[in-house]
């Protein structure tokens, strides 16, 4: 994608990230221009949770910046000398517009699907009620599970739990998406429609940062590839040439060895 | 005078007060029970808290509660209470004479310290079968603390929390007999004011027993409904 005057969608620059004496993130840039989709692979323990996470400030790093949509989240040092957002509202502003879609779903057990997909646009953008249900409707109907509005999570497969967790995420209206390995909680044969779904928002432009042991989806829908090693970017670019001709050594036997 | 003639409504029957101590003893036991859901629930806050005094603080609280015996508890508030207004009153001109004070508030009190002791332990442990990815999901759709208390926190703890709830409401019903020595009318206290004036103890125990048991009865189905009606759609913790 060419380089151009509009900021990138999202875009981290040197995060460095601690948990006590494990520096598990050690100086990792990376932008997403609007409507790339980029894959990151990585082993087990490498820091892609981590360095998902601190997109939308789950976590907080400790050195680096996060800059969504142009705009850099501001920190600040806390008493005890430790990284903390310097403004709460500008960390919920900005997070309801980066949507997360985690690895086990995370759908409010207490609430019906459809209750699930308004909750958010009702009680945190204050949009009419009528309106986000109109819309969580054909939300569910895009992903697949019309049929599931008035049931609990717990009544539904794994599967369609994820399908319902990414309308909630669809339903936020996000600039960016983030994926944390959406498809390793699912049985194989459910993974397939969890896929779909995703490619179809990729062919849609929508902005994607995803973690994922999925090597096609990551060769045939990303535009570019991440893999991360150790806490930094050890190999980057477009799909055709990781997987064709990786730089690393450590990539290469990353996929070598199936994952 | 038969059982039945006794415990009637007719005009020497005592029916009507021990229906009406019935009362009392729900209305005690239940305002009691109350104020030990908000006392409780900010000493589960406080016990949950990353403040090590507010943690401090709450687990003394439920140990020491827990620790010394109920029936002393409403000692010390009766006592401590009637030593203050004295105190008060004196300071005011009064005789410094012993006064009283109203037995029903410091009986509901006296429960609802005892209660939110273990109210607090109740909370506490609904809060921990809280799925964590479920607030990680809340925070991430930019919900702030309050709005991610109110409807996904408070809903859910609430919903593990009425088994435990339903115990501990059994305690402070039988709880709210103790506070019969500060003379308050309830369900113990009238029966023993009326073995004293018609002398058939056993008539008026008894009648009191099965009294206990029908409240006890109606709340446990109660709380069973409740847990029923919330659970739906929940995994059980
Ligand atoms: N909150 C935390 N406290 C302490 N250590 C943590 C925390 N979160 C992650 N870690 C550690 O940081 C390292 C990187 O974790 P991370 O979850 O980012 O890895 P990952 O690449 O996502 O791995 P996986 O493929 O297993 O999900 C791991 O060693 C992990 O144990
Ligand atoms: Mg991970």
């Amino acid at each position: 994608m060419a380089p151009s005057s509009q900021p990138a969608a999202v875009a981290i620059r040197d995060l460095h990230k601690r948990f006590g004496p494990l520096e598990v993130l050690k100086g990792v840039s990376l932008s997403a221009a609007e409507g790339e989709v980029i894959s990151i692979l990585g082993a087990s323990g490498s820091g892609k949770s981590t360095m998902l996470r601190c997109i939308n400030m789950l976590e907080v790093p400790d050195e680096g910046e996060v800059i969504i949509g142009g705009e850099t989240i501001a920190l600040a040092r806390d008493r005890k000398g430790r990284m903390c957002p310097a403004d709460r509202a500008q960390v919920d502003r900005i997070r309801s517009k980066v949507a997360m879609v985690f690895q086990s779903f995370n759908l409010w057990s207490h609430m019906t699907v459809i209750e699930n997909v308004v909750e958010a646009p009702v009680h945190v953008q204050k949009r009419p009620k009528a309106e986000a249900v109109a819309e969580a409707e054909a939300l569910l109907a895009k992903v697949g599970i019309a049929d599931k509005r008035d049931h609990y999570p717990s009544h539904l497969s794994g599967g369609q739990q994820q399908r319902a967790a990414i309308a909630r995420a669809l339903a936020m209206h996000p600039q960016v998406m983030l994926f944390d390995e959406p498809t390793s909680a699912l049985d194989p044969e459910l993974v397939g429609e969890v896929l779909r779904v995703m490619r179809a928002l990729a062919e849609e432009g929508r902005t994607m940062l995803v973690v994922t042991h999925e090597m096609g989806f990551a060769r045939d829908v990303s535009s570019r590839v991440v893999f991360l090693h150790q806490g930094v970017v050890e190999e980057e670019g477009p799909p055709a040439q990781v997987f064709g001709a990786a730089k690393s050594e450590r990539f290469r036997q990353f996929i070598s060895s199936g994952r | 005078m038969s059982y039945f003639e006794l415990m009637g409504f007719g005009p020497k029957g005592w029916g009507w007060p021990m229906l009406m101590a019935a009362g009392m003893t729900v209305a005690v036991a239940s305002c009691g029970f109350l104020a030990g859901s908000v006392i409780g629930s900010l000493i589960a806050w406080a016990k949950l808290s990353r403040s090590i005094v507010a943690r401090v603080f709450g687990d003394g609280y439920t140990t020491v509660l827990r620790g010394i015996p109920d029936l002393l508890v409403i000692y010390l508030f009766y006592f401590g209470g009637s030593a203050l207004l004295s105190g008060i009153g004196q300071l005011f001109g009064g005789s410094g004479g012993f006064i009283g004070v109203p037995a029903f508030a410091v009986g509901a009190l006296a429960i609802g310290v005892i209660s939110a002791a273990y109210q607090a332990e109740v909370f506490r442990g609904a809060y921990t079968a809280l799925a964590r990815g479920e607030l990680e999901a809340a925070r991430s759709v930019g919900m702030h603390t309050m709005l991610m208390f109110r409807r996904i926190v408070a809903p859910q703890v609430l919903r593990y929390a009425i088994p435990g709830l339903g115990n501990v409401w059994q305690l402070a019903l039988k709880e709210s007999a103790l506070i019969s020595v500060t003379g308050l009318v309830e369900l113990l206290r009238q029966s023993q004011i009326g073995s004293g004036s018609t002398y058939k103890p056993f008539y008026f125990y008894l009648t009191a027993a099965l009294l206990y048991l029908v409240i006890t009865t109606v709340s446990t189905w109660g709380f069973q409904r409740a847990e029923d009606y919330s659970m739906r759609g929940l995994r059980r913790a």
